[in-house]
């Protein structure tokens, strides 16, 4: 149980062992997520949940991952409800909630936050996302929902659409795939591809990521097509906006020409990048994944928290 | 060169100061603001030399030569950051007394802010900012917070 007492700050932070151990110890957490088994393994722990920044999936499921074992939980929603509000800073804040809890769980606007909360804490720190930084729980609940689904990470035809730029996900997930020998492919406009120095460090560790524009020229190889939304902020022509995201669009029609086993994936919420017929399909799994943040997060708590469901 | 002979070019010898030698071409402007120095507060000479040649190793470069002052640890760790190569010479009665290379440590401290105006380092929080140093030729920094490569190094020395 290396992750004992450990910071997760970014998916860099995990070694490949490391993640290999969440995702098995995630799998045997999904009948505890659903309530149909309980285990108090972490009974008398404290989770500090710190959201300074509006969030559903990842605030609930962590709250749900908490209290499936027995972990309670104090959280701060709004900055306007503490004394930043009042001008202390984020380090302070961290330092005084540090003496309330076990561990303490943050999502703050600004990109280091939570590598600075990692260093101002005793207690360890989980990153649920800074700014446009990191988000590595949204990580590996993305390799769960894959590896759930395929069986396995390795050689797999894995699609990322959408926003590659400004994305925060992709950048941590493709980090990760790259340790899995995964092949990727990076469908997006021009202007909201993956950044270079993003790509020149997936390059450096042996991945070969495939650019194209064209998702129908990929479309027929690929076993994970992982959707992001494109923002409407970052065009300051709508037309334009209208002609890139129509571009992108994920329907019936376009998963003809995919594989009969291809899932779909987004991290959530949508607006209107994949349609809604596509959730009574097979390929929809953005669904499951979104359930997947509580057993991989359940996980990961018993990981840094010392809990064990097999006691 | 005309016939072949390379010859550096020479800036007028000081008795007392730094030679700031080997600064990458086209840095020794930035490393005049590293160095503090405006029309305002000039208290001694300098000579600059731009996009001359070095007798050594035959590539660009520009010198500075500074009268009457010596430079802290510092100042030097700041020109390491946009002049890896540099080399300091302190001059004592036309002698150099001492002859070092900057050196660009692997983890640079409190020299540089982001240039990410989203990383926290650069929200009022107690913190000195923090680089890994990924590259040395140009030199490439990471941020430590936000996990950016610090663009505009020169423009963002503190």
């Amino acid at each position: 149980m290396d992750l004992y007492d450990k910071d997760v700050v970014s998916i860099r932070d995990l070694t490949k062992d490391q993640i290999e151990s969440i995702l098995d110890l995630s799998e045997k957490m999904v009948p505890y997520a659903m309530g149909e088994k309980t285990k108090r393994a972490l009974d008398g722990k404290i989770l500090g949940n710190l959201f300074f920044e509006p969030s559903t999936r990842t605030k609930l499921s962590f709250e749900s991952a908490a209290y499936r074992l027995g972990c309670d939980v104090i959280d701060v929603s709004e900055m306007s409800m503490t004394s930043i509000s009042k001008g202390e800073t984020l380090a302070d804040t961290i330092r005084m909630v540090d003496a309330y809890c076990d561990l303490i769980v943050l999502r703050h606007p600004y990109e280091g936050a939570a590598r600075l909360a990692a260093n101002c804490s005793i207690n360890p720190v989980i990153n649920a996302g800074d700014g446009a930084g990191s988000h590595p729980t949204q990580t590996l609940l993305d390799l769960f929902t894959m590896k759930e689904a395929k069986g396995t990470l390795e050689g797999l035809n894995i699609v990322l659409v959408g926003d590659l730029k400004y994305g925060r996900t992709v950048h941590s997930l493709a980090d990760a795939l790259t340790m899995f020998g995964a092949k990727l492919t990076l469908v997006a406009p021009e202007s909201l591809q993956m950044p270079e120095d993003t790509i020149a460090h997936l390059e450096e560790k042996g991945c070969h990521p495939t650019k194209t524009a064209d998702l129908n020229d990929v479309i027929d190889q690929a076993d994970v097509l992982y959707v992001t939304r494109i923002q409407r902020e970052r065009f300051p022509d709508p037309t334009e906006y209208n002609k890139v995201a129509g571009t992108y669009r994920i329907d019936n029609a376009i998963l003809r020409e995919a594989k009969s086993d291809l899932i779909v994936m987004h991290p959530l919420p949508r607006v209107d990048e994949i349609a809604q017929e596509v959730d009574s399909t097979p390929h929809a799994r953005y669904f499951r994944q979104a359930f997947n943040g509580v057993p991989v997060r359940m996980a990961l708590l018993c990981e840094i928290l010392g809990g064990d469901i097999d006691a | 060169m005309p016939d072949g002979t390379i010859k550096e070019v020479k800036l007028a010898p000081i008795r007392n100061g730094t030679v700031i030698d080997h600064i990458t071409c086209g840095q020794a402007l930035n490393v005049m603001k590293i160095l503090g120095v405006n029309e305002n507060n000039i208290d001694s000479s300098i000579s600059i030399g731009m996009h001359v040649i070095s007798a050594k190793t035959t590539e660009w470069k520009d010198v500075i030569k500074i009268e009457d002052r010596e430079l802290d640890s510092k100042t030097v760790d700041k020109i390491a950051l946009i002049a890896p190569d540099a080399t300091i010479s302190i001059i004592r009665d036309f002698y150099v007394a001492e002859k070092y290379n900057v050196r660009l440590e692997d983890h640079v401290v409190g020299l540089a802010r982001c240039s990410n105006p989203n990383c926290i380092t650069n929200r009022g929080e107690p913190v000195s900012p923090e680089f890994n140093v990924i590259s040395r030729h140009p030199p490439l920094l990471r941020c430590c917070y936000c996990d950016r490569i610090l663009m505009n190094i020169s423009d963002n020395l503190l």
